[in-house]
């Protein structure tokens, strides 16, 4: 079969150490028109049938989506088309319980992702979503048995009415910001996940968000709620195929942990570089309760993500460990938001970013510390390298205390890759391109060394493709 | 011909006029044992980095052959992988990177691809070393030099020496900041390489290591070229007399 112009154009940026720009042939049940207006909106939520204050919400939201000004800080932002986006597209009739039901081309795509090898393996749950719609979803019977739900969002909503009702943009409210707003204006797919009091998950549940697409928009909205002392390792991945034109990603995730809880929540953001990501990442912990953002950053066109936690209760604790890879042509906005609320609390933000091939990343953080929040403490570390002289990476952390009696610390450093540990190296045979990518592994080792063992070689496997990209 | 050939060989600093090395003539073989001594600035850390191909000196005039290959046309890399080794007067640190990990992914390039060292056989090997120079097993899973002390630093890359059995070794001032006892523990290391397999440039200062790494060859190393040649006995002649005579006659 001869290539299509098509194939073409999703073959480059393969050879950049890409290995995801593949795509399926388009075969949509639904698939809406170009760009946004009421009535697209409105066809979603028919579509999906949703009760009408789900249809308040969205036309709200869509209001204050089209008041907000775009952000004049960060990324440049100023070539998104909303005009040209593809808002929803349903691929698949059903929400699949079974591999063996989710249709022929979808599963060959998850499969060359290696998703259901991975969940045989070491997954307690997972949900894969293909464009607008999560085509198929997984739980361990045991644990639902124990009362834990892991459900895509849509399906929540039909069958947890209350309890979603309870916990929905309480966190992320539509006005928070112009893409907040966007994605509670259109949003669908996600995950909705419930772990009841003291329940602790000894393996993770993963979520793949795939976009296949020309210029689609992809708009997941994920609620998790750990009850207390309950433990959830929730992890996220996603990839898309490789195309000369836009699309937009932009997800909102809102996280709940009650009492001494915890929650952990990795995101191996791997989008391919014509996909703007702009997503709105918060999590609320009560007291004693323990939330960890592990963020990787490595694809994309433009990132801006910053997760944050509100550290509300008494003794909570917050930690951001982010992990940003620019190359040539992209720009990681990224870093962490930590707001110490109650006494006692505690929070620690690492930050390492690679700027490469005149790519550009931007350690951008906010730590404030309310007045009342006695003894608490917190630590933000942002390290840069930059592996030559084309790369950018700027720092911007913003401090703001508002109580005298915490201990804060804040360290930055800057590094180029030093041409001599890179001697050093190649004087014991490694060639240098091996050697660079031994110096950039052991940068980010501190977070890497975080990740359960499979996330660590997969981070370490991207890596390296990333760095093959750059030498020879 | 001798395992390394160095003709008329001249070095400077990149961006920079002057030459440090002037014209500098030595063969070395197998089993032979070459010190290099010299005042300071005479040179000799510029030799051995000239030799390995550190990116910050330029080579302005000579040639180097090394098993009759061009070796200034080689990177640092190819230069390890052809059989020369360099034990580093400062070791940089790798900070994240494991020493275990670090020597596993060495010996492998010195392998080539598809041939990588089964993990038993390595672990083996390693302690092997370790055991011969004495070194805690628990520095495997340190990063490379990260906080290491001096003498760590200098046993590590013995260690590396002894992993990697390179066909020429050069050893840059391997003596200076160890104490007598782990200067022992270090000669033993290199004594047990040299012989059939190996030869080495001892370059070093003072002769104190030259009392257990006995030289085939002493030379002296005065303003970037050999102003004097000669056997063991050279060394105890210039710890006796110092470098002055010899720099006094070459300026003559």
């Amino acid at each position: 079969m001869a290539a299509t112009d098509q194939d073409v154009e999703s073959l480059e940026g393969i050879g950049d150490g890409y290995k995801y720009g593949f795509h399926d042939e388009e075969k949509p049940v639904i698939k809406v028109d170009r760009g946004l207006n009421e009535g697209i909106i409105r066809q979603i939520s028919a579509h999906k049938s949703e009760p009408a204050w789900m249809l308040e919400f969205r036309l709200k939201a869509y209001e204050i989506f089209l008041k907000k000004p775009m952000p004049e800080w960060g990324s440049d932002l100023g070539e998104i088309d909303f005009a040209n986006i593809f808002y929803y597209l349903k691929p698949a009739e059903e929400n699949a319980r079974s591999w063996d039901d989710v249709p022929e081309d979808i599963k060959n795509t998850f499969e060359r992702l290696g998703i259901p090898q991975a969940e045989r393996k070491f997954l307690a749950g997972v949900g894969a979503q293909y464009e607008s719609e999560v085509v198929y979803h997984s739980l361990q019977q045991d644990l639902a048995d124990q009362g834990v739900i892991f459900l895509d969002t849509d399906q929540a909503l039909r069958e947890h009415p209350e309890l979603f009702r309870e916990y929905w943009a309480t966190v992320i409210p539509a006005n928070d910001n112009k893409f907040a707003a966007l994605n509670s204006a259109v949003w669908s797919g996600g995950s909705f996940i419930y772990i009841p009091k003291g329940i602790k998950l000894d393996l993770p549940l993963q979520a793949y968000f795939r976009i296949n697409a020309q210029n689609m928009g992809q708009f997941e909205r994920t609620l998790i709620i750990v009850d207390e002392g309950a433990y959830v390792h929730y992890v996220e991945g996603c990839t898309a195929p490789t195309y000369s034109s836009d699309s937009l990603h932009s997800a909102v995730v809102e996280i709940v942990v009650k009492k001494g809880g915890r929650c952990r929540y990795t995101t191996i953001q791997n989008w391919s570089n014509n996909v703007y990501n702009l997503v709105t990442k918060r999590a609320i912990a009560e007291q004693d309760a323990t939330m960890e953002w592990v963020d990787g950053n490595l694809g994309s066109k433009i990132t801006m993500k910053y997760p944050a936690v509100i550290l509300k209760g008494e003794g909570a604790h917050g930690e951001v460990l982010s992990i940003a890879f620019a190359g040539k042509g992209q720009h990681q906005d990224a870093g962490g938001k930590i707001t110490h609320m109650a006494p006692r609390t505690s929070s620690v933000i690492t930050s390492k970013s690679i700027s490469k091939d005149g790519g550009r990343s931007s350690y951008r953080g906010l730590l404030r510390v309310n007045p009342g929040a006695v003894g608490s403490r917190s630590k933000v570390v942002c390290d840069a390298l930059i592996l030559d002289e084309h790369s950018r990476s700027d720092t911007y952390p913003y401090i703001n205390v508002g109580e005298p009696n915490v201990d804060i610390g804040h360290e930055a450093t800057v590094s180029k890759i030093g041409e001599e540990q890179l001697y050093y190296l190649m004087s014991r045979g490694l060639p240098e391109a091996e050697a660079s990518a031994m110096i950039v592994a052991g940068f980010v080792e501190p977070i890497t060394k975080e990740l359960p063992l499979e996330y660590a070689v997969e981070m370490n496997r991207l890596i390296q493709l990333q760095m093959e990209g750059s030498v020879g | 011909m001798a395992d390394l050939v160095i003709r008329n060989l001249h070095a400077k600093i990149v961006d920079s006029d002057k030459e440090i090395l002037r014209g500098i003539d030595l063969e070395v073989s197998r089993g032979e044992t070459h010190a290099i001594m010299g005042p300071n600035g005479s040179g000799k850390s510029t030799l051995s980095h000239v030799l390995m191909g550190h990116p910050g000196y330029e080579v302005t005039d000579g040639e180097v052959l090394f098993h009759g290959d061009d070796l200034l046309t080689m990177a640092p890399d190819e230069r390890s992988r052809a059989g020369l080794f360099l034990c580093f007067q400062y070791p940089y640190a790798v900070p994240g990177v494991t020493v275990a990990n670090f020597l596993r992914t060495a010996i492998n390039a010195h392998r080539g691809k598809g041939d990588p060292i089964r993990i038993p056989e390595f672990r083996t090997r390693m302690e092997a070393a370790m055991k011969l120079l004495d070194v805690d097993r628990k520095m495997s899973s340190r990063y490379l030099n990260d906080g290491f002390s001096g003498g760590e630093k200098k046993r590590l890359e013995i260690l590396q020496l002894a992993m990697l059995k390179p066909s020429l070794a050069v050893l840059d001032e391997t003596d200076s900041g160890l104490d007598i006892d782990a200067l022992k523990i270090v000669a033993h290391g290199v004594n047990a390489h040299i012989g059939d397999e190996m030869g080495a440039i001892v370059i070093t200062h003072y002769q104190r290591i030259l009392d257990y790494i006995t030289p085939s060859h002493v030379h002296v190393l005065i303003e970037g070229r050999i102003a004097r040649s000669g056997g063991a006995e050279l060394a105890k002649e210039l710890e006796r007399a110092g470098y002055a005579d010899i720099a006094a006659s070459v300026e003559a």
